[in-house]
């Protein structure tokens, strides 16, 4: 039942709604004409999409001898890019799946839009690998398909290889899980929507009608796949932290890599959640919906997660001297005083020092400062992946391949598009779906609310 | 098979609750309810059976796990053998991560589908009783005319009681 009243308790959505004013406050912004504010939004993004498209078509077209990479530095920005946007899909699942089965009530706000957000990072992280491959085109070669070039079968047991599964299934898993949330809403936009409108959505909704008998089943679905999702967030990062990890390289070679990058990943994806929840609440008008209240418990979450990625830090510091491997003690001290110890000391600051702003209830009820810590944080996390990739790999156990990494023009361009890609993606969705959860958040109005005049209004 | 019914549209999840069990109580031939998001309890009230689709879902993934080990061990070991760093041809733990992803690949997919069709869902359904919004804001509880049982009447006339604000006869299948 969704009354639990309780003095401790507050409300999930603030004012009094109905049923049906939810329906129409959540649906609004696909009804309506798109603000002005959208149009800018969107020119910006698009053409942050057009400049990667055509630095993509570049780098294709040339080879990837565009990029500034080297003998020494056989991976950075691409790879860089790639793990970032990983990481920052996994909050997504974090917040649909893994605080479903804690039975966090506050997450159904966020939740749809959250894993908007890792469909469009995994799709993000996918082009980079893609267009490292150099031959796009041959893609389909990382598959284990039936070919008449042997037989010859891919490499079971290349971390790369893995890494080609992971990210597939967890694209598959969260596309499928995000669907599956959609249905009972598309039944709801359907249902107003008229014309071409209608039938698109009604197709889409594939006959929902909140039938019990379909309810049954459909909720516990929705409970397995959280709880495969769950164990699939851990296992995309610790897969991705095994291309590091399985290596030789020092400052790569650690086995603390696979929880530490799925909490920065949690830490980063976060970030970027409560990123793009300050501006979708103020440009939508979802205060209601996405609360201060919501905003301060993802800025837990984000505090925890800083807090554990600082240890990771620490852990990492630490074994490199007590290792006693000069090569790892070099590597870490090259991070510290070598020529990249900007980078370094940007990230300390963006992952460790700014997110303790959070202890302060003050901050974390401040969207303003809320967001200002969040885009450090995603900055700093992608300093965090920079650091481990290119400053690691720059200087290796020979000095004579000691080397310096510079990104050229296009390889800046494609970082640009891909935020492009995201934020085009991330847009269209807020104006052709719902971006709250309207079935779910119908099931928490009534929580630790009274005397409102019942589920129709006062 | 299509079915006579008498639907009945209440405001909130506490009157169709009532009603259901009350329904339950009296006997009445109960076929559906509809409602905007699932409200707990309900099925027991309706006398559904608890899905079964956990076993389903271990199923797919038990399949996609045997599969999965089988054919890697097969690739690497006998089909396509490669030397690399000496290592053992069948080096079990280098199996695990692809076969753990795509367990779960098709116990998730696998499920999904199999619910899909269970339930009918696809993009040419008609969704059953949509005008009275149990998908939107209102709580339908269907009642099944059933020959020999209660008159549409005598349901109508129970439904009104329980508090529904509208009654309507309806098909549905």
């Amino acid at each position: 039942m969704a009354h639990v009243l309780s003095s401790l308790r507050r409300p999930l959505i603030g004012g009094a709604k109905s049923y049906a004013r939810v329906t129409e406050d959540i649906c609004a912004p696909l009804e309506g004409r798109p603000t002005r504010a959208w149009y800018a939004a969107i020119a910006v993004s698009a053409t942050a999409l057009l400049i990667g498209a055509v630095a993509v078509t570049d780098q294709i077209w040339t080879g990837i001898g565009t990029w500034g990479l080297n003998k020494t530095v056989g991976w950075a920005f691409d790879i860089t890019n790639f793990v970032f946007w990983v990481g920052i899909g996994h909050a997504g699942t974090l917040i649909s799946a893994v605080l479903f089965l804690f039975r966090q009530r506050w997450r159904t706000s966020v939740n749809r839009s959250a894993e908007a957000m890792t469909i469009f990072a995994v799709m993000c992280a996918g082009t980079f690998p893609l267009i490292h491959m150099g031959r796009p085109w041959l893609a389909y070669w990382v598959l284990p398909y039936p070919n008449p070039m042997g037989p010859l079968w891919v490499n079971f047991r290349s971390p790369l290889l893995w890494d080609v599964f992971a990210i597939s299934t967890y694209f598959t898993v969260s596309l499928v899980f995000w669907y599956m949330g959609l249905l009972p809403d598309l039944a709801v936009v359907a249902r107003r929507a008229e014309g071409w409108r209608r039938r698109v959505f009604a197709g889409l909704s594939l006959g929902w009608d909140g039938s019990q008998k379909t309810w049954l089943h459909y909720e516990k679905v929705y409970l397995l796949l959280s709880g495969l999702a769950t164990p699939l967030v851990f296992s995309v990062h610790t897969i991705v932290s095994f291309d590091f990890a399985t290596s030789v390289i020092p400052g790569w070679h650690s086995t603390i890599f696979p929880p530490y990058f799925v909490c920065g990943a949690i830490f980063s994806g976060f970030a970027m959640v409560m990123t793009l929840m300050i501006i979708a609440r103020k440009v939508m008008a979802f205060e209601d919906y996405i609360t201060l209240a919501h905003i301060d418990a993802m800025c837990k979450i984000t505090l925890l997660t800083s807090l554990i990625v600082a240890l990771a830090y620490g852990t990492e510091f630490f074994m490199a001297w007590y290792s006693g491997n000069p090569y790892e003690r070099f590597a870490f001290l090259n991070r510290f005083f070598g020529p990249y110890r900007h980078f370094f000391m940007g990230m300390m600051l963006c992952n460790v020092a700014v997110p303790q702003l959070l202890w302060s209830r003050r901050v974390r009820t401040t969207p303003w400062a809320v967001f200002a810590v969040s885009i450090l944080i995603n900055v700093g996390m992608w300093l965090e992946r920079f650091v481990i990739i290119t400053v690691s790999l720059h200087r290796d156990y020979l000095t004579s391949s000691w080397t310096m990494y510079h990104p050229t023009y296009i390889e800046v361009c494609t970082l640009v598009g891909s935020f492009g890609l995201f934020l085009t993606l991330f847009l269209l969705f807020c104006r052709f779906l719902p971006m709250i959860a309207v079935s779910e958040v119908k099931g928490v109005l009534h929580y630790a609310r009274e005397g409102d005049g019942g589920p129709h209004g006062p | 098979m299509a079915h006579e019914l008498v639907a009945g549209v209440f405001d909130s999840e506490e009157r169709i609750l009532a009603a259901a069990r009350a329904a339950r109580r009296a006997g009445l031939p109960i076929h559906d309810a509809y409602t905007p998001f699932a409200v707990h309890g309900l099925d027991r009230e309706l006398g559904l059976e608890p899905s079964h689709l956990g076993v389903v879902c271990f199923r797919f993934g038990a399949a996609g796990l045997i599969l999965t080990l089988g054919f890697q061990y097969w690739a690497s070991t006998f089909d396509w053998p490669m030397n690399i760093g000496g290592k053992s041809l069948n080096a079990s733990p280098a199996l695990i991560p692809v076969a753990f992803e795509l367990t779960v690949l098709f116990a998730g997919v696998g499920m999904v589908l199999w619910f899909l069709a269970m339930r009918g869902l696809s993009p040419v359904k008609k969704p059953a009783l949509e005008a009275l919004g149990g998908v939107d804001d209102r709580f339908v509880l269907a009642l099944r005319r059933e020959p020999g049982g209660p008159s549409g009447e005598a349901l109508r006339r129970f439904l009104e009681a329980q508090g529904a604000q509208l009654v309507v006869d309806a098909e549905g299948s």
